[in-house]
């Protein structure tokens, strides 16, 4: 019934919305969505016992008052005066996004190689060519996921980021991801990054909330990196307990090309990850790391979905949490390798550290392997803190509860230690073992005064 | 003599099985007590005892050390108050950096016995000299604690720390195996080193060639969890020469 509900209100929004979005986002953007919407009904609406969302529990995240803008926000304020980044030694180039919104609506930064950052709606008018080539082309890994097909049934900006062939970003990319509002609020961010052949980039993402609202942020993002190029992907999410956010990375990898992503989840209510990497050229490879502390009762659900398409192509996939209070946490490990897919090497773990009798966790590899020569493996671990580790640290004189904590800071800096920005690394080392201590809310850094939950 | 440690009566038992039978031992500051015994006697068990390990309870006896009621205290206090154990299969620890894990430690030492945190400035330069005393790679201390370091490093590692954290009792759990022979004399030589009339050395070990360069007091032998047979220095070498079976036969005979 009340999903029932939440698809109606869905058609509803569409229905009466169609115009504006319309006449509000380039025909580039906007001849995807009917498809995408009908998508999104034939599949049943918000994803309820599907394999993919078999342990999510959608059904209370959706099931709020949120209002959903198709205007963007009102700038009463300049969105850079909202957020001081807190990783002060990191030298970034910083771009906002308000409620899945780009800040600045006309900036267009280019950098030295043609590098061009800018706005999603913007990009669309400004790189027909690029608009044509990869709008919702990497998407078809998720054709079964209903919230992509929303996503882009109403998305309208989000950002942009166009690395052409042979060129280097010398500073890394900051895309931080604001969500403030008065009233609970719904966002659709749309992202696309293009690195051309030989080209390099490094782009980190951080999501905070600015007020105690309610919001739900379903954002998709495509990225291709061509034959040779790299891409550093690194997700900061750092939310209140009320926000909830669904995040569809779609990567398609050319020959030799190697993506890395990092997702660090701090803190949030409800978040799913979806990564889906096809690895479509030979000698690609792809590392995905991550790691989520949640206490509470936070849900953290990371889908990981990699395509190993053409021979010789290598990924790497592992995941960590540490689960307090009533936290769930679920991680799906699908690892599909083609029948031409030979010489793959695919490795997948998950390692999660239970605190209390209350959290809980699912994890589930997922091995189709349709290829003869290929090395896998998967290995998943629940459990709790090593006895004789502990008792190490407590006979040289380390107080258990600190003996603890240094074993829980030790288990997430074997993700943490990948991060190659150094003052992020630090940071993130900070930051969590603030937060395993306890000394740390969401309100950390926070620039608005929030109410503590 | 000053009385360091005394054990009296002291039984063990893990998952229902008893495995020290009635444990006799006295050390004074300034003895060095080698235990000798053959392959699970409980020499392991007793190091695990004397430093709080939970998962052997003990049944019967009591530890006195500096006066105090050991058995009393929980693992981190007992190391605080002086005893350190260098284990005989040392932990991996992955995450956790070994200048942090030392770091850490120190203070947590210091805090007990209320002096303030290691100054910092002096923390780095302390730690390299004791890591020159123990021949091992300031390269490791970066490293997770143990993790991926070679048998050697790890025994290396375990001398180092207590070089760093200055007990009054060390328990070295067969120190010994695992080191080449240079590495072996250098081990022992920060051992000595640190040697002094107000601390003390138990070294558990099945050869003679450390008892060579780490010279004992005393010897025991440890047999079926209990004490068997106590004497000089002497008794090592007989023990290498001969085997147990001699002391197996002697007690046969007694009984
Ligand atoms: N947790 C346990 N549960 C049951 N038996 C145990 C446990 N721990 C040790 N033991 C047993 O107690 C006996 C003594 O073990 P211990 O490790 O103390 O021997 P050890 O003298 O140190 O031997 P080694 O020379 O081989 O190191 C062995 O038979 C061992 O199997
Ligand atoms: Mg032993």
């Amino acid at each position: 019934m009340r999903r029932e509900k939440i698809n109606t209100d869905f058609t509803t929004l569409f229905h009466e919305g169609r115009e504006l979005l319309r006449s509000r986002s380039h025909e580039r953007i906007d001849r995807h969505r009917e498809e995408a919407f009908r998508r999104f009904l034939q599949l049943g609406g918000v994803p309820d016992n599907s394999e993919e969302y078999k342990h999510a529990d959608l059904l209370p995240v959706f099931d709020r008052d949120y209002r959903v803008t198709l205007h963007p926000p009102r700038q009463e304020v300049d969105p850079n005066t909202l957020f001081t980044c807190n990783v002060s030694e990191l030298d970034t180039h910083v771009l906002l996004t308000v409620n899945g919104w780009f800040g600045n609506k006309e900036e267009v930064l280019e950098l030295p190689g043609g590098i061009v950052i800018c706005g999603l709606a913007v990009a669309a008018t400004r790189y027909p060519s690029l608009l044509e080539a990869h709008y919702n082309r990497h998407v078809a890994a998720g054709e079964r996921d209903g919230l992509v097909a929303l996503n882009t049934a109403f998305a309208q900006d989000g950002i942009f980021v166009h690395v052409p062939a042979g060129a280097v970003m010398e500073k890394p990319l900051q895309v931080v991801n604001l969500m403030r509002g008065n009233a609970n609020l719904m966002a659709f961010q749309r992202n696309l990054v293009i690195v051309g052949k030989g080209a390099r980039a490094t782009i980190l993402v951080c999501d905070h909330t600015l007020s105690d609202h309610s919001f739900l942020s379903n954002s998709a993002t495509e990225m291709a990196v061509g034959d040779n190029a790299s891409l550093e992907y690194y997700h900061v999410q750092n939310q209140h307990i009320e926000a909830s956010q669904i995040n569809s990375l779609f990567v398609t990898q050319g020959r030799d090309a190697r993506f890395d992503a990092n997702i660090i989840t701090l803190y949030g209510g409800f978040i799913r990850n979806n990564l889906f990497v096809s690895l479509t050229g030979e000698g690609g490879e792809c590392n995905l790391h991550g790691i989520y502390l949640s206490d509470k009762k936070q849900r953290v659900d990371n889908f990981t979905a990699i395509d190993h398409i053409a021979p010789r192509c290598r990924s790497h996939e592992h995941f960590k949490g540490v689960l307090d209070d009533a936290a769930v946490a679920t991680f799906t490990g699908r690892v599909t390798v083609r029948p031409n897919a030979q010489k793959t090497e695919a490795y997948q773990a998950n390692h999660n550290l239970l605190l209390t009798d209350t959290a809980r966790v699912n994890t589930r590899p997922q091995l189709v392997i349709d290829a003869d020569d290929v090395k896998c493996s998967h290995g998943a671990t629940v459990g709790q803190l090593n006895e004789e580790a502990m008792f190490y640290l407590r006979s040289r004189g380390i107080g258990e509860a600190e003996a603890r904590l240094m074993m829980m800071f030790g288990f997430a800096h074997e993700i943490v230690g990948r991060v190659r920005l150094v003052p992020l690394r630090e940071q993130l080392d900070d930051l969590i073992e603030k937060r395993l201590r306890g000394e740390l809310t969401k309100c950390y850094n926070c620039v608005l005064h929030c109410k503590k939950f | 003599m000053n009385e360091l440690l005394k054990i009296r009566d002291l039984h063990a038992v893990a998952d229902g099985k008893e495995i020290l039978k009635g444990i006799n031992l006295e050390v004074n500051a300034g003895e060095v007590h080698a235990i000798m015994g053959p392959n699970g006697a409980g020499k392991s068990t007793l190091s695990a005892v004397l430093t709080g390990r939970e998962n052997f309870t003990v049944t019967r006896g009591e530890v006195w050390f500096k006066g105090k009621n050991l058995l009393e205290l929980p693992a981190e206090d007992r190391a605080r108050e002086g005893i350190f154990l260098s284990f005989q299969y040392p932990v991996e620890i992955p995450g956790v950096s070994t200048v942090n894990f030392l770091k850490t430690a120190i203070n947590e030492h210091r805090k007990y016995r209320g002096e303030p945190p290691y100054p910092a400035g002096e923390f780095l330069k302390m730690i390299r000299e004791k890591m020159e005393w123990v021949g091992i790679d300031s390269k490791l201390l970066n490293r997770s604690l143990n993790e991926g370091f070679s048998g050697g490093e790890k025994k290396k590692n375990e001398i180092f720390q207590m070089a760093v954290l200055e007990p009054l009792l060390a328990i070295l759990d067969e120190t010994d195996s695992g080191l080449d022979i240079d590495a072996l004399r250098v081990v022992a030589n920060g051992v000595n080193r640190l040697k002094g009339a107000e601390n003390a050395t138990i070294v558990i070990t099945h050869y003679q060639r450390l008892l060579a360069y780490i010279v004992p007091d005393v010897v025991h032998v440890l047999y079926d969890g209990r004490i068997v047979k106590t004497a000089g220095k002497e008794l090592a070498i007989e023990l290498e020469k001969q085997g147990y079976d001699w002391i197996k036969r002697q007690l046969a005979e007694g009984n």
